[in-house]
């Protein structure tokens, strides 16, 4: 943790992007869609077990949001939680090798696919179970206001998530002592196989936080500028000391809920008209080229790129040994300094 | 002419002082009237009276210590009635004419619904430390202190707050209510509302909330007002705190204190009467302590505190009031994981934890006068679980009864007669029996409430059964 006790420190001005940034999120966006589409060929081969939740059609969401956080900030999820990983800036080799459930994954192979943390990058999990993450979320929030820190915490989850008690146990607690912390709500609109309207008396999930003073929005989670605005403005926010935000992020994912889930509770078309006409990476794509921000021949390096990036993260997956049978033992509990 | 008798304010008073008299002899009083202000070690509540009537003595004066429940305090007679002779005010103690009315002054309506409304005394009270309970690993000439159980715990809390910064204490009523069982009380004042917070009722969202504070790097105590309703917030004492460390390939500490009251009260029925020992014993990951006596407690709850691990803590609520003797040492902290010889003795093992280590020793004394030597050990700890005293103590004496409040089911009765079978089996003279809670939820019904639970002659019982001798 690096905010020190007593006074907020300058944080840098959250400006209009300009193009690198844009470029950097054309290029956060692909490391992650790339990512999920390995990690999904590496289950088909049987590399990867379990549950695995890929990220593939949310990716504005997270790489929108992390633009605006600054290294202290936290960050707690869900199970569907790769992207959140990578945006966080942990690296592409960690999270596979922990997909694949080897000795160089980020919990050195038990914790899968649901269960990553790293402390340098303050990223807190990866939490199965549903909704878990905001009452957590909200303690991280609490830790930061207790030590006199400006640091915020993003609390991700779903719009399934949104229907359990225990975030609303959080959001009472958030706002009565006006913790700093953003709930990006991340709605794909279908909680497993049950879509949102056949889940929830009221859709608009932005508004859930009415009854605790919280105020929230909805916001086009396709459109990584719109997500980065939004989240500036709450994460401002919450970092004045003026308490907890909820951003409800209209967003599609394309697979199935987890590898087994063949989404036949949605038509091909449905998918295949998200696809076509508000992709995240292919509406930014076109922006940087219409601004001349980048050629086609640039694209194609960023492609490349990532690609190598992918290739060597799954290869290091399947290098990586197992862990070492005597890790079966450790880390149940930390062993006490005498 | 009616007796006003001295009210019962929470399920375990037996006594209290009659702080105040608010009404005077010749005084009319009506329904809902306060007449008098009494005091427990709790709290401070007034008495109502119940009928119409002129107040025609006053039995107890003002400022009286130890009144007993059900003691007359006053006598009412009716408008015109004259009254009666002093003589003729003998105690009366189970039949109630008119018990007068005890509102809470200061409880919250929520609070009220949880722990007033169910009154009755508790079946014991105020055990003085008898000697050769202390704790032998303590220097000699040590000088002791009498304190309760619920002050122990409210100055091990302190020291630790006193000592880090990072420690605070939340839960339900725990600041301006001063603690349900004022085990919190006078912290608010000492360490104030940044380090002492009450929290709505929302365990599930609190317990989630500390768990998340301590991946924040805070040293969070939530305190349960009892651990029955824990039962909401287990997913994350169990999935969210005792787990993330394995998960996480060890980056991810939970160092936080899961304490409060445990087991069954008195007469608060089967949702409040639960002993969670053997749930939170069974998973890795956690730590699991229940102290018996006031040193335990204080000396256990500071090393949990300290303990980088998350720790389940489980107290007594009948326990609280009693006192014992504390050391005046300077930082008492004791090792977590060991069980404590709380008598030697060479014909039987009988171990316990928590509020049954009173009543193994008191089969002990039983037992010991029918020529019976039992040696009895106090756990402590469940997780870890010291079965090498226990299997020492087993060679030694060759016979086994464990004693527990819980259910027998997959108990820790269970658990430490399996471990007494696989590494003593050859020392065994008798099968390890246990005595336990019955097998059915706690009933209400003093009768049953009674029949339920498990107690020293119990012990006795299966204790003389494993010796082979004539049992009732």
């Amino acid at each position: 943790m690096t905010g020190k006790t007593g006074g907020a420190r300058v944080r840098k001005p959250v400006s209009e992007p300009q193009k690198a940034e844009l470029i950097g999120f054309y290029r956060d966006m692909l490391l992650i869609r790339r990512f999920e589409e390995k990690a999904g060929q590496l289950y088909g081969m049987g590399l990867i077990a379990g549950f695995c939740h890929l990220y593939i059609g949310q990716e504005a969401v997270v790489v929108g949001v992390q633009a605006i956080l600054e290294p202290d900030d936290q960050v707690i999820t869900g199970y569907r939680d790769h992207g959140h990983m990578l945006a966080a800036g942990m690296t592409s080799r960690g999270v596979m090798a922990e997909l694949t459930g080897r000795e160089g994954g980020y919990a050195r192979g038990k914790g899968g696919s649901m269960h990553m943390f790293s402390r340098e990058k303050n990223f807190f999990g990866g939490h199965g179970i549903v909704g878990a993450q905001v009452p957590l979320g909200t303690g991280l929030a609490f830790s930061n206001k207790y030590k006199g820190t400006d640091a915020v915490c993003i609390a991700y989850f779903g719009d399934g998530a949104s229907n359990q008690g225990q975030v609303y146990e959080a959001f009472n607690m958030a706002s009565l002592w006006k913790l700093p912390v953003v709930y990006v709500i991340e709605n794909n609109q279908y909680a497993m196989g049950t879509s949102i309207a056949r889940a929830s008396a009221e859709t608009e999930l932005f508004k859930r936080g009415i009854s605790f003073e919280i105020p929230g929005e909805e916001v086009d989670g396709m459109d990584v500028l719109a997500v980065r605005k939004a989240a500036a403005k709450a994460v401002k926010r919450a970092r004045d000391g003026d308490g907890p935000y909820i951003l409800e992020m209209k967003t599609y994912r394309y697979r199935g809920h987890s590898m087994s889930d063949p989404a036949k509770y949605r038509t091909r078309e449905e998918v295949q008209d998200v696809r076509e006409h508000r992709d995240p990476i292919e509406m930014l794509k076109k922006k940087l080229l219409d601004a001349k921000h980048v050629t086609e021949d640039d694209l194609k390096k960023i492609e490349a790129e990532v690609r190598e990036i992918v290739n060597d993260s799954a290869q290091f997956a399947q290098d990586s040994p197992e862990p070492h049978p005597d890790e079966l033992w450790t880390d149940v509990l930390v062993e006490s300094r005498a | 002419m009616t007796d006003i008798l001295m009210p019962a304010l929470s399920p375990t008073m037996e006594e209290g002082k009659l702080a105040k008299w608010l009404v005077k002899e010749g005084d009319t009083v009506k329904p809902g009237d306060v007449i008098a202000e009494i005091e427990t070690d709790k709290a401070t509540m007034e008495v109502e009276a119940v009928d119409e009537g002129v107040i025609s003595k006053l039995m107890v004066e003002a400022g009286t210590e130890g009144v007993k429940v059900n003691a007359i305090i006053a006598q009412l007679s009716a408008e015109g009635e004259a009254p009666k002779p002093k003589s003729n005010g003998k105690a009366k103690t189970a039949k109630v004419d008119a018990p007068a009315q005890a509102v809470a002054e200061t409880a919250a309506p929520e609070q009220k619904a949880k722990n007033d409304g169910h009154r009755l005394r508790a079946p014991e009270q105020k055990v003085a430390a008898a000697e050769g309970l202390h704790d032998p690993t303590l220097p000699e000439g040590v000088t002791y202190k009498k304190t309760a159980v619920r002050d122990a715990l409210r100055d091990a809390i302190a020291e630790e707050m006193r000592r880090d910064e990072r420690v605070f204490l939340m839960g339900e009523e725990v600041g301006q209510y001063q603690g349900a069982y004022k085990v919190s009380r006078g912290l608010l004042e000492e360490f104030g509302d940044r380090r002492v917070i009450d929290t709505p009722i929302t365990e599930y969202g609190f317990a989630g909330l500390g768990v998340g504070a301590a991946f924040g790097g805070l040293k969070p105590i939530v305190e349960f007002m009892t651990f029955n309703f824990a039962m909401q917030a287990i997913d994350h004492i169990i999935n969210s705190a005792a787990k993330t460390l394995y998960m996480s390939g060890g980056q991810m500490g939970c160092p936080i204190v899961f304490r409060g009251p445990n087991g069954a009260a008195s007469r608060v029925g089967a949702q409040h009467s639960q002993d969670y020992s053997a749930w939170y014993g069974h998973v890795p990951g956690l730590k699991v302590l229940a102290p018996y006596d006031a040193a335990d407690a204080k000396g256990l709850l500071k090393a949990a505190i300290r303990d980088p691990n998350p720790v389940v803590f489980l107290e007594h609520e009948l326990m609280y009031g009693v006192e014992f003797d504390v050391p005046e040492v300077e930082d008492f902290v004791l090792p977590i994981g060991k069980a404590r010889i709380r008598r030697e003795g060479t014909d039987v093992t009988l171990v316990a934890h928590s509020r049954m280590v009173k009543f193994a020793l008191d089969a002990a004394e039983e037992l010991a006068g029918m020529g019976i030597e039992a040696e009895v050990i106090d756990l402590r700890s469940l997780r870890p679980l010291d079965t090498e005293t226990v299997i020492e103590s087993v060679k030694k004496t060759n016979r086994i009864v464990c004693c527990e409040e819980g259910w027998r089911f997959f108990g820790v009765g269970a658990e430490i007669a399996a471990a007494v079978v696989e590494h003593a089996f050859d020392y065994l003279d008798a099968p390890p029996l246990r005595v336990a809670q019955k097998d059915v939820p706690l009933p209400y019904a003093a009768n049953l409430e009674r029949l339920s639970l498990p107690n020293a002659q119990d012990i006795v019982e299966a204790a003389k059964k494993v010796c082979y001798r004539e049992t009732e």
